[in-house]
């Protein structure tokens, strides 16, 4: 499958008449990645990016299941904040991205805030929703052998909503790296979204290309390393067979 | 420890195990629903080493009972004594255990049955002896590695029951316990509890809707209402060997008491289903 990829987009725009600016062919792209990787940092820019969607991951879900739980905790307060959020979650929370910027400058702080931004509401939303529909009896398990507050959270509350919070994770990794280059995209003279501007400035539509290749690569280390972790944490929902005795 | 001083004790010295006091349950008006008074004026008392059982029609509030018997819920009116204590919380004399086997699907099976010890912060060491010993009592030898997906039905609320039992209480409380379980599969956890009861000489207050195996497993029988639920009769069963319920499903006696409680529920041939 992949070698007929690769062998139709090696031979395809040639037959086909399309224009190096269009689509170039697969080797053209290569060598651009080569010249990239020697002459313009391609490493150096993609760690920067990189940097950036694992602070903003890590940030913004620790954020947003912190929120998640408290909000779960005491319904009062989710009752009266919940139409702020609902509202925050619908604005397109890429269009923060130019704010973040006019705040913090060509850093790597806004791209992280807007990671985060991005980040906290699936992982908010998926920790509350586990909370509210938490088995009742459950937690009456816990309270008649008369565990506290903070026992019941640790030892009932918290581990049923590993799923949900996982599946969160998930959806977080590859919105973190969206948001970063977003940010990267507004304003900056580093990471990966800055090369894409200054490729796109040039015509250069085999870097283009390039660039879009580093960024889904770092989406699926970032994606299997959160399938990863959740393989390792959740492991009792996976070990159906081989561990009976 | 949410207990209250001590009541008297009764005449022979001995406090009842659980004992309910004109004891009564209004859940408070919500929004359209109306307050719902779920049981009225219920007075029952279990002497220690007592197995009864509580059937009524559905929605009694017969599950309203045992959680105000285990401090979950408080009386609106009346109060429940759970050895010769009032119950104002949650305490160490009771245990519930309910017809979702609830274990926990993080935990192992061993781990399940020390959650009741560790949540009450027993140490390691004294816990994993207390596991142990259940997982030979209950027919789990060699599963306690396990987590719970990987154990049947029966083995799961075998599981269930040992927790339930890890805790050592004085009364265990339980809520159709085996109501989920095929036929055969509960009548051999009837025997094992039936046995567990009986060596251990623990208290029961078992809900069911099962009547053979309320006339199986008891020493008395009571029978509730409908809401405001009630109790409403007493039958005692006089059936010999409570610990061997076997024995007692090939009584023929068994089938007069089922009979009476029929009798009693009203049920039949133009019962409707509500």
């Amino acid at each position: 499958m992949l070698v007929v990829f690769l062998l139709a987009w090696q031979f395809l725009p040639g037959w086909l008449g399309v224009p190096d600016f269009v689509l170039p062919n697969l080797t053209k792209t290569a060598a651009e990645a080569a010249r990239i990787w020697a002459n313009e940092r391609l490493m150096w820019h993609a760690g920067i990016t990189a940097l950036e969607v694992v602070v903003g991951f890590v940030l913004g879900s620790l954020l947003g299941a912190m929120i998640g739980y408290a909000l779960g905790f005491s319904p009062k307060v989710e009752a009266v904040l919940s139409p702020y959020l609902l509202a925050l979650q619908i604005a397109p929370k890429v269009a923060f991205a130019p704010l973040f910027v006019m705040w913090l400058g060509y850093t790597v702080y806004p791209k992280i805030l807007v990671a985060i931004l991005i980040v906290f509401f699936p992982v908010l939303i998926n920790v509350l929703s586990s909370m509210r529909t938490m088995d009742l009896d459950l937690i009456n398990l816990a309270r008649s052998f008369s565990a506290t507050r903070f026992q019941i959270f640790r030892k009932v509350q918290y581990p049923t909503t590993l799923p949900a919070l996982f599946s969160g994770l998930r959806i977080a990794s590859t919105l973190a790296v969206i948001g970063v280059v977003v940010g990267e995209l507004v304003g900056g003279n580093m990471g990966l979204g800055y090369l894409l501007v200054f490729f796109e400035g040039q015509g250069n539509t085999a870097g283009v290309f390039v660039v879009i290749g580093a960024l889904t690569v770092i989406g699926i280390f970032a994606y299997y390393a959160v399938v990863l972790m959740e393989a390792r944490v959740l492991h009792y929902l996976h070990t159906s067979s081989n561990r009976t005795a | 420890m949410a207990v209250a001083p001590a009541a008297p004790a009764k005449a022979d010295g001995i406090p009842p195990a659980i004992e309910f006091c004109g004891v009564d349950k209004r859940f408070p008006a919500r929004g359209k629903a109306a307050e719902v008074l779920a049981v009225q004026n219920v007075n029952l008392l279990i002497r220690p080493g007592e197995v009864v059982s509580i059937i009524g029609p559905s929605g009694c509030g017969k599950s309203t009972l045992l959680n105000m018997g285990s401090g979950l819920a408080m009386p609106s009116a009346g109060e429940v004594r759970v050895a010769g204590e009032t119950v104002t919380g949650p305490n160490s004399h009771v245990a519930f255990m309910l017809q979702k086997d609830l274990l926990m699907p993080w935990r192992t099976i061993t781990e399940n049955i020390e959650f009741g010890l560790e949540v009450r912060g027993v140490p390691a060491a004294e816990r994993a002896a207390v596991s142990a010993q259940l997982l030979t009592q209950c027919h789990l030898a060699g599963f306690g590695a396990n987590y719970p997906h990987q154990l049947s039905g029966g083995m799961r609320q075998r599981a269930a029951l040992a927790r339930t039992l890890a805790v050592d209480p004085l009364v265990l409380l339980m809520d159709e316990p085996f109501s989920a379980l095929d036929a055969q599969t509960k009548m051999i956890l009837q025997q094992d509890l039936a046995q567990t009861v009986a060596e251990q000489n623990k208290t029961v207050l078992f809900i069911t809707h099962d009547l053979a195996e309320a006339a199986a497993l008891s020493d008395r029988i009571l029978v509730m209402s409908e809401r405001p639920g009630t109790i409403t009769e007493e039958i005692i069963v006089h059936m010999p060997s409570r610990e061997n319920p076997m024995a007692r499903r090939k009584n023929t006696e068994l089938g007069n008491y089922v009979t009476r409680l029929m009798e009693l529920l009203r049920l039949d041939a133009h019962s409707e289903v509500h």
